[in-house]
């Protein structure tokens, strides 16, 4: 990223939302490890766990966000791209098991054991080391999306039906990762981590400093969506959305735009997925279920799409009352009640949060302009002229 | 050897015997048209002529069924996708006013350019001083220098008929089509924007469809008219409105 990009990037929105990320990625870690337990400004270590799982799902809404709200490809299958990105991350942390396994075994997971497995399959080559393990969870997402996309992109399939053929990629995932001979450990998936990068993965540390990353790779995110949207690109983007066709007739080459934000959003999708798999200590098939796709879609319209810091936003205040609500005895009502919100935002507040605080704020201002010009005007004893 | 010697005709733009049909439905019926480099070509006639479809045509949105149209006299339009006939040098204003609504006309503009169209060029792209001023020029000539700041989807009709006749010229295209250009126009405006094709096609090809015959009349150019996809009548203003089959199914008696 040039100098100028960045400097492009920064507007006031971006600048506070990045300080109050960076803010909560030191100090909840820091008080979660330096104050004594039970103290009053202590972060318990299970809320440490809880709100780094917030976090991924702030990096998968910004990755919506970026190609729904910006260029109009409404994804209902970025739960895929998560998923990947956890199994990737999720294989990485079984090979570190090692001979702690039930079965013992130093080189095949239990699963395989079980399964009467004599080796390892090839495309488990590579994940005991972690840069090949981490490299793959940019490259198997970011390859999916590529391919799907060239596909779809190149055929000009769009709107609603794009939405159902994502569902449908999701949804073979979720069949094939289930099948015990796909041979990534079936319907109970991976799980039973020990170690990452050495360290334990339950010790208050190790979380503390996966919650630090997580805001890390939240902030970078945001760093690489902002760069793209305030880039002539991201002009673009917001033109092949708003008017596909004529786009094309301008000469740019739409199919080659859509494909480069869809599977740049896959490899943040696939990032978060990767951050939320050892914060969680566990990745199974139901990842890939396609109602996760649809709510993180939610959580985008909730904060306001096209605004990314609405769709991070909106990502962390569904969660938040998520968790709220199915831990009590309204939780066998959540679904009923996500689908209320999603109705009542649709209807009283199509911009989401963000969005519709930024129109208030914007006519707010102009206001106050108009009202400073008007006093103004009156002081010196002329009629105030209407601006056009 | 003469370069001039590989071209199949001199013309700007050569469509001869385009046959295009939609299930059965013959929208374009041996269509014959040449357009020589400088032209500005009026083309009236009914609705369900053709007029739009020849248009998709050239620019490669429709593929026809047979027939050839070359453009600049070597370029097989027919083989060629939208991207890559607007990277050729032909721009289409819609009969409808499409700009980017949620955009400024400033950005509207930018978009416009003929300059770098990669993705990776757009990503990097950093204002230059001759791009900007190009925008000063062009927004100049649309009269929008004002509004340059506003919203392009808070401009009025008018507004955003010229501003898309804006963005035609930051394309700078070889030969424009423009479709009804002053289609909810008021008078005043029609005049203005008929001055504006006239300055236009000083230095483009310019091909425009018209309904309102005293803007066609206005323009006093070569006359076309289409009826059911292929070419009625041609030549000046008078002599196309004085031909009996023109009066019968365009002009009304």
């Amino acid at each position: 990223m040039t100098p100028h990009m960045l400097t492009r990037s920064l507007d006031r929105g971006a600048t506070i939302f990045l300080a109050i990320v960076a803010a909560c990625g030191i100090l909840i870690p820091l008080s979660n490890l330096l104050l004594p337990a039970g103290s009053f400004l202590q972060v318990p270590t299970y809320l440490v766990a809880l709100w780094g799982k917030y976090v991924c799902y702030a990096i998968l809404a910004l990755a919506i966000d970026l190609i729904w709200g910006y260029c109009g490809i409404l994804s209902l299958g970025h739960g895929a791209f998560f998923a990947l990105g956890g199994y990737a991350m999720g294989m990485y942390l079984m090979r570190q098991i090692g001979t702690r396994g039930v079965y013992g075994n130093p080189i095949l997971p239990d699963f395989m054991v079980f399964l009467n497995w004599q080796k390892l399959p090839w495309y488990w080559y590579g994940f005991d080391m972690f840069w090949f393990a981490a490299l793959m969870v940019l490259v198997v997402p970011g390859l999916l999306a590529f391919c799907f996309g060239w596909l779809a992109f190149r055929s000009r399939v769009t709107g609603v039906y794009l939405s159902i053929i994502t569902q449908a990629m999701t949804y073979a995932l979720l069949l094939a990762f289930f099948r015990n001979d796909f041979g990534f450990g079936g319907n109970n998936g991976l799980t039973d981590f020990k170690d990452i990068l050495g360290f334990n993965v339950q010790a208050e540390g190790t979380r503390a400093a996966l919650f630090a990353l997580s805001c890390l790779a939240l902030i970078i995110g945001f760093l690489i969506c902002r760069a793209i949207v305030s880039s002539k690109l991201g002009k673009v983007l917001i033109a092949v959305r708003d008017a596909e066709s004529r786009t094309r007739f301008l000469g740019y080459r739409v199919e080659s735009y859509k494909l480069f934000v869809f599977t740049v959003s896959a490899c943040m999708a696939g990032v978060a997925g990767a951050l939320y798999v050892p914060q969680v200590g566990i990745i199974n098939p139901s990842e890939f279920a396609p109602g996760n796709s649809i709510e993180a879609v939610i959580w985008v319209a909730v904060g306001g799409r096209g605004t990314l810091v609405g769709a991070a936003l909106g990502a962390v205040v569904v969660n938040y009352a998520k968790t709220f609500f199915t831990s009590g005895v309204l939780a066998p009502y959540w679904l009923f009640m996500l689908g209320a919100l999603f109705i009542l935002v649709t209807l009283l507040l199509p911009k989401g949060i963000v969005g519709t605080f930024n129109a208030w704020w914007a006519s707010t201002r102009e206001k106050s302009t108009a009202a400073a010009i008007a006093s103004a005007a009156a002081e010196n004893g002329v009629e105030p002229k209407m601006a056009e | 050897m003469n370069v001039m010697d590989t071209r199949a005709t001199s013309a700007m733009l050569y469509l001869d015997g385009v046959h295009v049909s939609f299930d059965g439905f013959h929208a374009i019926n041996n269509l014959s048209l040449t357009l020589e480099p400088g032209e500005m070509r009026a083309i009236i006639g009914p609705n369900g002529a053709g007029k739009t479809t020849m248009m998709d045509i050239i620019t490669g949105k429709t593929k026809p069924d047979e027939g050839t149209v070359l453009f600049d006299g070597v370029t097989d339009l027919t083989r060629l996708d939208e991207t890559r006939i607007a990277e050729l040098g032909i721009g289409r204003k819609f009969q409808k006013p499409t700009v980017f609504e949620s955009q400024t006309v400033q950005d509207n503009l930018l978009l416009a350019l003929n300059v770098d169209h990669s993705v990776r060029g757009t990503l990097f792209w950093r204002g230059s001083k001759a791009e900007s001023e190009r925008i000063d020029k062009v927004l100049e000539t649309i009269r929008l220098t004002d509004a340059r700041n506003r919203l392009a989807g808070s401009l009025s009709h008018g507004q955003k008929q010229w501003l898309e006749i804006g963005m035609l010229l930051a394309q700078d295209p070889k030969l424009l089509l423009v479709d009804e250009p002053v289609a909810g126009m008021t008078d005043v405006e029609t005049h203005l924007t008929a001055e504006l094709l006239k300055e236009i096609n000083k230095t483009h090809t310019v091909m425009v469809v018209e309904h309102d015959m005293t803007f066609v009349r206005e323009l006093g150019v070569k006359v076309t008219c289409l009826h059911e996809g292929t070419v009625l009548a041609e030549g000046t203003i008078d002599q196309v409105s004085a031909n009996e089959r023109v009066i019968e199914v365009y002009l009304g008696r």
